[in-house]
């Protein structure tokens, strides 16, 4: 396959319904009214030169290279500004045209010198091609501009200075402080395109063209380096940018590549779409793919360009085996890798009993994966041991709109966001965690839409360039129930539920309960003040935003389901949403932002314990037999044991053996001294991932992974999208992951025959009846589909519970709140919650091994400027943070992004290790851990502690490995 | 699992139940036990209810008529 070269129409389409018929060069072209004649004509298949324009950004009108003649009209109208009109007659053609155009190209090239010519730049730029295409032959006005230096001094490698004797006084030099992008201020030609591509679809405003003439070009924040900027390196000003002044390093050092795949982006739970551009075997950049459904076009910092850590060289690339976990590695071929972790399994199994051993699914992995490690375990071990770390993370989610709604999905679609009034959000901070998301609520905002956040830190979405939440409630970490239940309140006593919606649509007797529970006056804004630490009135105000302010949205994360009660909190969103009538249709609903890329996908391919795919209980006799007749075996119908559980029977002696597929617990899970003892009690410990994790260190057995690079299947994003992912490259570890676990089935005797993940994608669509509609085929028809895709919706289904409610009818929950047992004291007087930043990804894993540590290379404790005052902490100072579980130092980062009484990390970083500290608390009814939630207390300190000092030893031995040869 | 998490997880969804009328509250525990819990877990449940019930909410106790008994302990292969 070749370079895939996406058309670029030079104007974003109009959405409009009516049509308007036009000639453009005697061919007949029919589009949407509101339609620029540049784009028609593209569309007609007439291509009009054009530099300022791309059709990612609203047109602009400031090169004037597209100027047509329009019969009937006087002038050279810009095709990019001008719309079209029914019966117009245009030409893009003329003597006249090309004489203009032919001028002002070269204007811009006396004011480029080094993107003219064969050796310049990539010499492949979209300025080269256009002066190709305008037909200069000439540059009549010279190359000595102020602002550049002389071309073939820039040839030479380099040019002269300012200051040097030479004139040219407004030279600026070479800004090469981005990990990935180089800025080359003397071939900007100042379209800003780059400008408008940050505002408009990013929405971050840091870039600005500064001064005038010659001075004039694209500057970064305050005219200051990249990396310093506000910048946030999401990459759309390098895509905008018609010349190398923007360009990829990758590109400029080793050339363009030569052909593309289009994949999904394996980081978040947006499933931001790519082409993975290629050169040999060797990925040269990621492009944003303008059909992919999820990102139109956009991307963040660690899709685009955080994928070094495929070729790192920390990767493992041998399967490794080691009797004790205190002896070195020794690298062996996968065949005695499979048998000896087979027959170990087999042998635990006889001594312990069928129960002992269980596996991990990953949410980083695809689908196909995923339902591969089930089936494992299911048909292969034969018990219901299987548990995935989505967890910690969604369980929640599934458990609280199941419970509500009748399914487990999210109810919208991303595009939603678009027809939204009032956004709610709470306990996520997309910016950071969902960027391409994030950007577009930001443009929501800025048409017009309000938002109301929840959290009790300052974020982004709060205050940034441009947003203004119309309310901030920062409520006190662990109370999200109470502020739900006091909105609530508001929203039933002042009687602004939409009763017409909950009468067609609900259960009437469950609201009627609800309302009378809620109703309490110990759920009043005054009483639920008291319990958040907010102010009452802003509670009110918010309450009668949220139910009257039009088409209401809630977005939610981690912050939410994090929590003893993050199960009750869904319910409490979901109670909301149905009481105010905002489900089932555009614009409205409850979204859960899932974290990582196919924690959806995991969860929907039956990773829990008690559940089949499509989230089917294992005691349920008739889902049982589907898989019993097609597998062969009698499944058990008891469910099996969570990861927490897991660790729990290791320590009793009656778990002992665990498959654990791209998944670092011992680093994601809460209480790692928990956990650490859990895994030293087992007897095989498998690990099959890219780097030797944190779990590793108490590993029997490794098996090296597959970066999403390397294999076929699919990943499920936040809005239940089904999204293609396509080997860009051969494994580097010679198998895919389902590959490998198909190789572990078969040496324990399973007879498993997959030659592509389509056919396990088969597998998948015969038995699980929100699937039976997808096939790859269709995927690589449609480009990807939401399930439910079945008969009913053959090409899935964007917005649920139109039309009424999945569950039959809404059922209303009371949602008492209960506080935390995790409460502050003298001792420990401070709150400490914990999230992530935009430019790192979990638990760091790969993006510790990228470029992006130029920000972020450590993890940060964010305090109060009056707690720090109070301890006598400094900004930067090392500062020891401990609580009831134990101790960890860190930097301190003085902000009143806080609220006092807070403090606020990241866990990116395993030096770090936050999670010592947090507790093992957990949801009631999901277990998923309370991470946003421990009592903490700090102080200066003086570096790290005694017990980070001895992990780094541990680790230091535990990854030692004997360079012996394979096959003895 | 410890005797005191166990009480603790059993109590912690008798938490969530009692605002619920309690006939209601007495199933909707005994389901989320039968659900969840793995064999060994109520295994380890029933021991300690029949073992005095200490500790545990009334709702919980009241409920373990309803969870569903395991199969008793396999016995691996010798
Ligand atoms: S840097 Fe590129 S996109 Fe930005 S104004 Fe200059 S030429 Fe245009
Ligand atoms: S990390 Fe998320 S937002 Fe960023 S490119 Fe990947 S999928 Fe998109
Ligand atoms: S492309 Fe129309 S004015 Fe630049």
């Amino acid at each position: 396959m070749g370079l895939i070269t996406e058309i670029d129409y030079g104007t974003p389409e109009s959405k409009t319904g009516k049509q308007v018929t036009l000639t453009v060069d005697g061919k007949t072209v029919t589009v949407p009214e509101g339609t620029s004649i540049m784009r028609a004509a593209m569309e007609g298949g007439v291509e009009i030169p054009k530099l300022c324009a791309t059709d990612m950004l609203d047109s602009f009108g400031s090169c004037r290279v597209c100027l047509v003649e329009i019969e009937g009209r006087n002038g050279t109208p810009a095709s990019c500004t001008t719309q079209v009109g029914e019966g117009m007659v245009v030409h893009t053609v003329s003597e006249r045209l090309d004489t203009i155009r032919r001028g002002v190209m070269e204007l811009y090239v006396s004011d480029h010198p080094t993107g003219w010519g064969e050796n310049a730049g990539t010499g492949a730029s979209e300025f080269d091609r256009m002066a190709e295409k305008i037909g200069l032959s000439e540059n009549r006005f010279g190359v000595e501009g102020r602002n550049h230096v002389v071309a073939e001094d820039a040839a030479a490698g380099g040019g002269v200075a300012p200051g040097e004797g030479a004139l040219t006084i407004d030279y600026m030099v070479k800004d090469e402080s981005n990990p990935y992008f180089t800025y080359d201020p003397s071939q900007c030609i100042v379209c800003s395109r780059c400008v408008r591509a940050c505002a408009d679809v990013q929405g971050t405003f840091a870039l600005t063209i500064e001064g005038r003439g010659f001075e004039s070009r694209m500057v970064a924040s305050m005219n200051e380096d990249f990396v310093d900027s506000e910048c946030v390196s999401c990459g759309a000003c390098v895509q905008a940018c018609p010349t190398d002044a923007l360009r990829e390093k990758a590109v400029l050092e080793k050339g363009m590549p030569e052909r593309s795949v289009v994949t999904t982006c394996a980081y978040c739970g947006v499933g931001c779409n790519f082409k993975a551009e290629v050169k040999g075997d060797e990925v040269i950049r990621m492009m944003p793919y303008k059909d992919g459904k999820s990102n139109h076009g956009h991307s963040c910092v660690k899709g685009r360009f955080a994928y070094g850590y495929a070729t790192h060289s920390d990767r493992i690339l041998s399967p490794m085996l080691r009797e004790k976990i205190t002896d070195p590695w020794r690298e062996v071929t996968w065949e005695e890798a499979l048998a000896h972790t087979a027959k170990e399994f087999r042998r635990i199994q006889h001594q312990y009993g069928r129960g002992s051993i269980g596996g991990i699914t990953s949410s980083r992995c695809t689908d196909e994966e995923t339902y591969l490690v089930q089936k494992l375990v299911r048909q292969g071990f034969g018990n219901n041991n299987v548990d995935t770390c989505a967890r910690v993370c969604h369980s929640p989610t599934g458990y609280g709109l199941n419970t509500t709604l009748g399914t487990s999905a999210g109810t919208q679609d991303f595009d939603s966001v678009e027809e939204t009034d009032v956004m709610l959000l709470i306990g996520a901070n997309p910016t950071d965690a969902h960027p391409v998301f994030a950007s577009r609520m930001k443009k929501r905002l800025r048409e017009g839409a309000r938002i109301i956040v929840i959290d009790p830190r300052r974020t982004d979405l709060v205050r940034s360039p441009h947003i203004e939440a119309a309310y901030h409630l920062p409520i006190k970490p662990g109370t999200n129930v109470a502020i739900l239940t006091g909105l609530a309140h508001v929203i039933v006593t002042e009687k602004l539920y939409d009763e017409a919606y909950i009468r067609s649509y609900c259960e009437w007797d469950a609201f009627e309960d609800w309302a009378e529970f809620v109703s309490d006056p110990r759920y009043s804004p005054e009483e639920t003040a008291k319990v958040c630490g907010v102010d009452a009135e802003t509670i009110r105000q918010a309450a009668r935003l949220y139910a009257a302010g039009g088409n209401g949205a809630i977005f939610y994360g981690l912050g939410v389901t994090e929590h003893s009660q993050g199960s009750t909190a869904v319910m409490g969103l979901a109670n909301l949403a149905m009481a105010t009538g905002n489900i089932g249709r555009n614009g409205v609903g409850v979204n859960p932002l899932r974290g990582q890329n196919n924690v959806q996908g995991s969860c929907d391919m039956g990773s829990f314990p008690h559940e089949f795919p499509g989230y089917r209980h294992v005691a349920t006799d008739s889902v049982r037999k589907i898989y019993e007749d097609l597998w062969g075996v009698a499944l058990d119908k008891e469910p099996g044991l969570r990861i927490p559980n897991m660790l729990d029977a290791a320590v009793d002696g009656t778990f002992r053996g665990i498959y654990i597929q791209g998944e670092d617990i011992l680093q994601s899970d809460p209480d790692t001294t928990h956990v650490a003892a859990g895994l030293a009690a087992m007897e095989c410990v498998v690990v099959h991932d890219l780097f030797l994790n944190e779990t590793a260190r108490y590993a029997h057995v490794f098996l090296p992974g597959s970066t999403f690079l390397e294999k076929d299947g699919t990943f499920i994003n936040a809005e239940r999208r089904i999204n293609l992912v396509h080997k860009v490259i051969e494994p580097k570890a010679r198998y895919a992951d389902w590959e490998a676990t198909q190789e572990l089935a078969r040496a324990l005797g399973l007879d498993w025959n997959y030659t592509h993940p389509s056919e396990i994608m088969d597998e998948i669509a015969a038995t699980t009846p929100t699937f039976s509609g997808v096939t790859f085929d269709l995927l690589e028809r449609e480009g990807s589909v939401q399930w439910p895709c079945n008969e009913k919706a053959p090409l899935g289904t964007p917005v649920m519970h139109i039309n009424g409610i999945v569950r039959g009818k809404g059922n209303f929950v009371r949602t008492e709140y209960v506080a935390t047992d995790e409460k502050v004291g003298p001792r420990f007087p401070l709150l400490l919650t914990t999230g992530r930043i935009l430019s790192q990804y979990n638990v760091g894993a790969q993006t510790r091994r990228t470029g992006n540590v130029a920000w972020h290379a450590e993890d940060m404790l964010e305090i109060h400027p009056h707690d720090a005052e109070d301890r006598g902490i400094r900004n930067g100072d090392w500062v020891r943070l401990s609580s009831r579980s134990n101790e960890t130092t860190l930097r301190a980062l003085v902000t009143d992004r806080v609220a006092p009484g807070v403090v606020y990390t990241t866990f990116h970083h395993p030096e770090t290790q936050a999670n010592v500290v947090t507790t093992d608390y957990t949801d009631w009814a999901t277990s998923c851990p309370e991470f946003k939630v421990t009592a903490v207390q700090i102080a200066p300190s003086n570096g790290p502690s005694e017990w980070q000092r001895e992990y780094d030893e541990l680790t230091a031995m535990s990854r030692r490995i004997a360079r012996v040869e394979a096959a003895e | 699992m410890s005797p005191d998490k166990l009480i603790y997880q059993a109590n912690q969804i008798a938490t969530f139940f009692k605002s619920k009328p309690h006939a209601e509250g007495v199933t909707g525990v005994a389901d989320h036990i039968n659900k969840f819990w793995e064999p060994r877990i109520r295994r380890q449940f029933f021991a300690m209810i029949e073992g005095g019930n200490e500790g545990f909410d009334p709702l919980v106790v009241e409920a373990a008529a309803n969870v569903r008994r395991p199969s008793p302990e396999e016995k691996p292969a010798a």
